[in-house]
């Protein structure tokens, strides 16, 4: 594999993924891999995100059902364009 | 090496223990009863030369079955097979003989001493005699060849981040997926850090009892700890500050990851009381632990664990004063930064460089070289952390 992936995706059903390099630039034109199946994607990085943060990979919504590890992770609490930074500004447990 | 190991016949040179039992290590242990001891502990390990003292900071005054835990972890400390002899000491002689008497029935050299009626210098002396006679008998113990898979290894991660889930705990999964099926026991424990992915871990049970035992052990867990005790959330310390700096955001994204330790196809037989040595055969146990690392590895080394493999993300530097805890970790700043901590490097993973079942077979390799006498980055740097766990104050 020549060019290394700037996000991996655990699930196709994942709605967001992980940065997995350092320094990431906002306007960046990502490599996505899904590491379920090794297929690939490009996606454009809005925000300047560090690495292990999540990129939203569709637009989401407050209220919005953020997936990872094809499973329910929490609650969006403040929306997310595609490309944007997803943490705990936007996204929370729904469990407390 | 080797592109495609024989794990059922791969051998490592270690000890094997009077009750059969195969060791890493050949410590010999200076093991006080209380706090109180931990002195004289300290004295006998500084008089003798290759001998370790544990202090720790409970014993006395425990009741019920908090007291019981604390024997428990106490016995199982000086009963683990990387610890060859041990010179047990406590402020008075009945506890002192409990301990003592835990520890015999692996049929290991053990001496106990008591303080009371004799003072510091008395006891140290005589259990200075005594550790000494056991240094001479254990540095004398040959290792012999013994199976990979006769080994105890445990897991819990720690200072996660989202690169845990991607690469360093799939890579101790990918290690119990091969090993477990060749007689390995195996280890997970962190009731707390389940929470939000709980039904995943019920269905990992290989039959109904474990997951009912499962089951109950976490909502225990719910009901006792975390509704009496809670403030508004757990949110302050699930996830910790240093899982959100690592871009993990709730408690189900960091179980989900955690989970990833147990591989694709392993399931746990049985769920272990914390300090319990498991009773079932070979296999993967589930312990009820604290997701606190030093707690957490204490309880699992006091079970008869002998090897601790520890994934983290944004590095954890722990250790443990009688199991080699080794590092992994994929996060490639960790290992540009903390590089002194890290035992094995899987940041290809995240790079595409490496696949996880390249990366399991990295992680059994250190395991076999551990084995054989490789000291970890924790070993090297001294870290002997001993942390008991206390379910409730004492009287």
């Amino acid at each position: 594999m020549s060019e290394e992936p700037h996000l991996l995706v655990h699930d196709r059903k994942d709605n967001v993924g992980v940065v997995v390099v350092e320094d990431l630039a906002a306007g960046t034109d990502m490599l996505c891999r899904i590491t379920e199946d090794n297929s690939t994607f490009r996606l454009k990085v809005l925000d300047d995100v560090p690495i292990g943060h999540k990129v939203a990979l569709v637009d989401l919504s407050e209220g919005d059902t953020a997936t990872k590890y094809g499973e329910d992770i929490g609650r969006m609490v403040g929306g997310a364009a595609k490309g944007k930074h997803v943490h705990v500004h936007n996204l929370k447990t729904k469990r407390w | 090496m080797e592109t495609s190991m024989d794990y059922a016949s791969q051998t490592v040179q270690a000890w094997r223990r009077e009750n059969g039992r195969v060791a890493v290590r050949n410590h010999v242990v200076i093991l006080p009863v209380d706090d109180i001891s931990n002195a004289a502990c300290e004295a006998v390990a500084n008089n003798v030369k290759g001998t370790m003292a544990i202090p720790h900071s409970y014993g006395r005054l425990q009741f019920g079955e908090d007291l019981d835990l604390h024997f428990r972890t106490i016995i199982g400390t000086g009963a683990n097979p990387n610890v060859a002899a041990v010179v047990v000491i406590g402020i008075e002689p009945e506890w002192t003989q409990v301990i003592v008497d835990g520890i015999a029935k692996t049929g290991k050299p053990v001496a106990g001493f008591s303080i009371e009626q004799k003072g510091d210098f008395e006891t140290i002396r005589q259990a200075s005699w005594k550790a000494k006679e056991f240094v001479h008998w254990a540095t004398e113990l040959q290792k012999e060849e013994c199976g990979l898979t006769e080994l105890w290894v445990s897991t819990k991660c720690g200072e996660s981040d989202t690169t845990t889930g991607l690469s360093s705990c799939p890579t101790v999964g990918n290690m119990y997926d091969k090993l477990l099926p060749h007689g390995l026991y195996g280890c997970f424990g962190e009731t707390s850090e389940i929470t939000g992915g709980e039904h995943i871990c019920a269905d990992r049970a290989a039959n109904n009892e474990a997951r009912d035992k499962f089951m109950r052990t976490f909502q225990a867990y719910q009901d006792d700890v975390i509704e009496a005790h809670k403030t508004s959330d757990l949110s302050d310390s699930q996830p910790t500050k240093g899982n959100i700096l690592g871009g993990l955001t709730t408690i189900e994204e960091k179980a989900l990851g955690n989970l990833e330790k147990i591989g694709r196809t392993s399931t746990y037989i049985d769920v272990l009381e914390p300090a319990e040595a498991p009773a079932k055969g070979n296999g993967l146990y589930f312990m009820d632990t604290s997701s606190a690392a030093a707690e957490c590895v204490t309880l699992m080394a006091a079970a008869g664990y002998v090897i601790h493999t520890f994934p983290t993300g944004q590095g954890n530097v722990i250790g443990n004063p009688i199991v080699p805890v080794i590092k992994i970790t994929g996060n490639p700043r960790t290992v540009r930064t903390m590089s002194e901590h890290v035992d094995v490097d899987v940041s290809g993973v995240l790079k595409g460089t490496q696949t996880i079942d390249e990366a399991g077979d990295s992680l059994i390799e250190m395991i076999v070289r551990t084995a054989n006498g490789r000291n970890t980055a924790a070993e090297a740097l001294g870290h002997v952390e001993f942390v008991l766990t206390k379910l409730y104050r004492s009287a």
